[in-house]
């Protein structure tokens, strides 16, 4: 193989002028391709920068001043309702708003009460857009609402109250990772430590095959199947709560968690091994103590990894947990998660409006959250795993 | 003898224990593909997959939404390959490898791989459509709207942004395998390091960039999130045209009939099938794959 590529190298070679090997040609061709290639390979850090910039850019407007965000809302507001996603049939989609779960203040009613509420006192040709026209004034409400648990951003009134919603994101990754994270790395620790070849060409593609599944196949099984088999078990009241997206978005976790325990494991040097078996352990022994406690930094990675992955997922969310932003600890009632609120609301909402700007600030929250989750896992982790494997 | 026993049972808990969470994730797997299978394989018909909905979504077939995924992958992927490619073989041929700029490359790639796919939603919306589109609008239509929303180019882009780091990830494996032999053979006879890599090493490499292409393309005909609201419609009447146009995907329709239809239980079949659909043409992709990339493996080794 190397042999024959070499002969059609030369073969090639003899085409070209000749080649003066004592001097060392400047040559424009490959001197662009590295720099072109070099500028390319500079884009992944570029559309970090950007997504950076333009997430938060949109979001910024909440913390602007007075003058700037009057005029830009009512600006937007003339200018029409333009809406995101949704072209046709939109009598449909909006007959079913219910399913999305909407707690409260379903009732905004398009003509404006004055003087009932102080504080809401929008331009009377604003109102139409219901919840949408927002004033200075109910942008201040809205801006301090953030940090409250009302979340209700369809109303006269509108209130963006976050904190249910980070309530409702975190219940269902501690519920998934309840579930994914033990199944995950007790499967990786079998196929790592314990499996003959065939179960691994067994194991290995599913959990590839697992990864492939979309997202959306893994929602509609739980809104379908696993939502009823589970509550024909368990016998709670919400068909679609925390406990259904949890285990859902748990199914969608475990092929990351297994794949990056998987690789700790095997990254565990062989002398650990033969070492522990010399001294006179048993296999399960050398696994259970020798390796897996040496691979836990890896294994602190996947599960961070899976938490994000978990936190940000959307479709499984908007799916089977019920979408509705109550705050309470119960697994066994509807959430409404940060990702899912942003997909159900971002298609509807006005450009520019204040309820455009909180879903813009809740995905710089998953943006950061997830970043941060990422860099420790990269390089506080994976520093830690090197040092104790090459016993630093 | 009672010691070695009580360490051998604990031994085959431990091992059994494993074993079976092993086996549940199988289950869970074999589980999810037979129910759908069984549920939608009754409906896939030929006419299914040929014809437009019919009657508000309740009757005919899917033929808008596997077309709108397929454009939508194909511009996805002609954006995505030839620049993930390109920051694969930069990582690989031209950056050292503990330089600050190909550690930094590096982490922004496995960011990208991490960041949520609604994050690229909101990205697309504020970048593509607000920015890059308005902007566009602006300077050569004079303020009319024909970039500035939603449709099948935006989304296609910034399903590529989401589909990058898969493709580079896989090109930098398969760049990985082709021996240093022949780079250096390349090299001694007075190839220039251009030369190197466009005739010996991306010849080599071929199987793993269309490993990266397969998987990118799977992941983005799966991923419905970030086109939410940069171009997916409910209902089109017409196939997509030009690169303005909105368009129809398989996992959106799957979504919308299954949240937001007036009658779910009356389009129960339809929302199977295109499922099964779905699942099908992911699944055939992803097994390629994993072919392909095991035999890359393989030859590794060899």
């Amino acid at each position: 193989m190397a042999n024959r590529t070499k002969m059609s190298k030369r073969s090639e070679l003899k085409d070209s002028p000749l080649i003066d090997i004592t001097k060392k040609k400047f040559r424009w061709g490959d001197f662009l391709a590295e720099k072109i290639i070099k500028g390319v390979a500079f884009l992944s850090i570029t559309i970090i920068i950007l997504i950076f910039v333009f997430v938060f850019r949109e979001a910024f407007p909440i913390f602007s001043s007075k003058s700037a965000d009057h005029v830009n809302s009512v600006g937007n507001t003339a200018a029409g309702q333009e809406t995101y996603g949704e072209v046709t049939d939109k009598p449909v989609a909006q007959d079913s708003q219910a399913t999305y779960g909407e707690v409260t203040d379903q009732t905004a009613t398009p003509k404006v009460v004055q003087g009932k509420d102080s504080v809401t006192a929008e331009p009377a040709d604003s109102a139409y857009t219901v919840g949408a026209g927002s004033g200075f004034d109910s942008n201040q409400t809205a801006l301090k609402s953030v940090l409250t648990k009302d979340w209700v951003p369809v109303s006269q009134k509108p209130r963006y109250g976050i904190l249910a919603l980070i309530v409702g994101t975190f219940k269902i990754t501690i519920i998934s990772m309840l579930f994914a994270a033990p199944l995950a790395i007790m499967a990786a620790l079998y196929t790592a430590s314990f499996a003959g070849k065939r179960m691994k060409e067994i194991i290995k593609p599913t959990i590839e095959l697992l990864a492939g599944f979309p997202s959306v196949v893994i929602g509609f099984f739980a809104l379908m199947i696993l939502a009823s088999v589970l509550q024909s078990v368990f016998h709670y009241d919400t068909r679609l709560n925390a406990f259904v997206g949890g285990i859902a978005m748990g199914i969608a976790a475990i092929p990351i968690i297994f794949t990056i325990t998987e690789d700790a494991l095997t990254a565990v040097p062989n002398s650990f091994y033969q070492a522990s078996l010399a001294l006179g352990a048993s296999k399960w022994q050398t696994a259970f103590f020798v390796i897996l406690p040496a691979a836990t930094p890896g294994i602190f990675a996947a599960i961070l990894l899976g938490i994000g992955r978990v936190f940000g997922e959307t479709m499984i969310a908007l799916m089977a947990t019920g979408n509705a932003a109550l705050m309470d600890l119960n697994p066994f009632t509807s959430v409404r998660t940060l990702a899912a609120t942003i997909g159900a609301e971002m298609a509807e909402v006005v450009f520019g409006d204040t309820h455009y700007n909180v879903l813009f600030l809740i995905g710089s929250l998953l943006f950061i959250f997830t970043f941060i989750l990422n860099a420790i896992a990269e390089f506080y982790v994976k520093g830690k795993l090197m040092k104790r494997i090459q016993g630093k | 003898m009672i010691k070695s026993f009580k360490k051998n049972i604990k031994g085959i808990l431990i091992e059994g224990l494993t074993l079976s969470s092993a086996l549940v994730i199988i289950a869970i797997v074999v589980v999810m593909i037979t129910v759908i299978v069984i549920g939608g394989k009754n409906q896939i018909t030929w006419e299914f997959l040929t014809s437009f909905p019919e009657d508000g979504m309740t009757k005919g077939g899917i033929f808008p939404a596997i077309y709108g995924t397929a454009l939508l992958v194909i511009i996805m992927s002609v954006a995505a390959v030839p620049f993930g490619t390109i920051t694969a073989i930069y990582l690989t041929e031209y950056a050292k490898e503990n330089s600050i700029i190909a550690k930094t490359i590096r982490f922004a790639v496995r960011t990208l791989a991490v960041i949520p796919s609604i994050i690229y939603g909101l990205f697309g919306l504020g970048f593509f459509i607000k920015f890059v589109g308005t902007t566009m609008d602006n300077t050569f239509l004079g303020g009319q709207l024909k970039w500035g929303q939603p449709n099948i180019l935006w989304a296609s882009l910034t399903m590529a942004l989401l589909t990058l780091p898969v493709v580079i990830v896989s090109v930098e494996e398969a760049l990985k395998t082709v021996p240093n032999d022949l780079r250096a053979a390349s090299l001694a006879l007075g190839a220039t390091k251009w030369q190197t890599i466009w005739k010996v090493v991306i010849p080599g490499s071929i199987s793993g960039i269309m490993t990266g292409t397969i998987l990118a393309v799977s992941r983005g005909a799966g991923e419905v999130a970030p086109i939410l609201f940069t171009g997916v419609a409910y209902y089109v009447a017409t196939l997509p045209a030009s690169f303005s146009d909105q368009f129809m995907v398989l996992g959106y329709h799957i979504y919308v009939m299954t949240t937001q239809s007036a009658n779910v239980d009356k389009t129960l079949p339809i929302q199977f099938g295109t499922t099964l659909v779905l699942l099908a043409l992911t699944f055939i992709l992803n097994i390629s794959a994993i072919v392909l990339r095991y035999r890359i493996r393989k030859k590794k080794i060899n």
